[in-house]
């Protein structure tokens, strides 16, 4: 990465909302435009502020959805019902209302289809809307014509939550942990150690890999890699929580 | 660290990871430390501050190290003020090229 994108402050930038839909019945997609923003890595993710008028402020944390290439920023928003943030976003958001945001932030978990000279294969671990920046690395991926090998495992509730089909579906392998549809041929619970040793990069091919979801299953679904063989240093893993209050 | 009868550790749900610091990090430092480098001053172990382990619930952010679990960094902002505690990082390397 250039020197100059790494010494810059952050400062908060306008954001106007594009669009605001739903993406599935818990989570929304928001579409921002952003004048001045620098750009991005797939996999960095942005700090959203909202202040109250009496000037109280509460402050999320959000994977970025949408690869650099494309002129908007996307975001996929799951509607946490005790959330402070989540429902203003999701329920109470229309095009053209301006929010603060800033970033982008975090260089420890991101990956660049079109800027990787290594090539080496990277597989994608995610749980539920912790697929948010493997969307942003796999249309990036898709749109440069990158030759590295990917994959996706994706372990999600039900077909009806799969977010970003269209664009995740040539990458990856579903397992569904909650309902199946009729007829559904294809795996169902909870990612173990027989899921990860048909769906993912052997540890001999050496993949970078990515896990990101909730805490409890990123730190399962780690070691279990670690278990098969995989070396701790190749796996990064992003949890994701509540990071407000601050 | 404090476990419950059945073995578990009641704080694992509440984890993050340090790369979810770097916003609040930013109102400081004009670099983005989640890449950093970062020594254990208690343990000596290295890790990228991404990889260390955070916990953001408390008034403070709390950023612990993932192999000896003492706390490397604590960060709050507050009443218009930023409190920084650096004291269990023994070393932060940081690439510019």
């Amino acid at each position: 990465m250039a020197r100059a994108a790494v010494q810059r402050r952050l400062t908060w930038l306008p954001a106007t909302v594009v669009d605001n839909r739903a993406e599935t019945s818990r989570v929304h997609r928001l579409i921002f435009d952003v004048p001045g923003w620098q750009g991005h890595v797939p996999g960095q993710h942005l700090d959203i502020r909202l202040t109250a008028e009496d000037g109280y402020t509460a402050q999320r944390s959000y994977s970025i959805a949408s690869p650099p290439e494309e002129p908007h920023l996307h975001l996929l928003v799951e509607q946490l019902p005790e959330g402070e943030v989540s429902p203003y976003l999701t329920e109470q958001t229309s095009p053209g209302d301006v929010l603060e945001l800033r970033g982008p932030i975090g260089r420890f978990f991101v990956w660049s289809a079109a800027d990787d000279p290594e090539a080496r294969p990277v597989q994608l671990i995610a749980g539920g809307s912790g697929v948010a920046p493997f969307v942003a690395m796999l249309d990036q991926h898709r749109r440069t014509g990158s030759a590295t090998p990917v994959r996706l495992l994706y372990s999600t509730r039900t077909l009806d939550d799969v977010l970003a089909p269209a664009t995740l579906e040539p990458y990856a392998t579903l397992t569904l942990t909650r309902q199946t549809p009729a007829g559904w041929q294809g795996e169902t619970g909870r990612i173990d150690a027989a899921l990860l040793a048909r769906h993912t990069f052997p540890p001999d091919v050496r993949p970078r890999i990515f896990v990101c979801g909730a805490t409890v299953f990123a730190e399962t679904v780690a070691t279990a890699l670690v278990d098969a063989g995989h070396d701790s240093a190749m796996i990064r893993i992003e949890r994701y929580g509540i990071t407000g209050g601050l | 660290m404090t476990e419950t009868t059945d073995g578990t550790d009641p704080t694992a749900a509440r984890r993050l990871d340090g790369n979810a610091a770097g916003g609040a990090l930013a109102d400081l430092f004009a670099v983005d430390l989640t890449a950093a480098q970062c020594r254990c001053a208690g343990c000596g172990s290295t890790a990228m501050l991404g990889a260390y382990h955070l916990y953001a619930d408390s008034p403070a952010l709390v950023v612990r190290c993932p192999s000896c679990t003492q706390v490397v960094l604590r960060y709050a902002s507050l009443q218009g003020r930023i409190l920084l505690d650096m004291r269990g990082t023994e070393l932060v390397t940081i690439s510019t090229g």
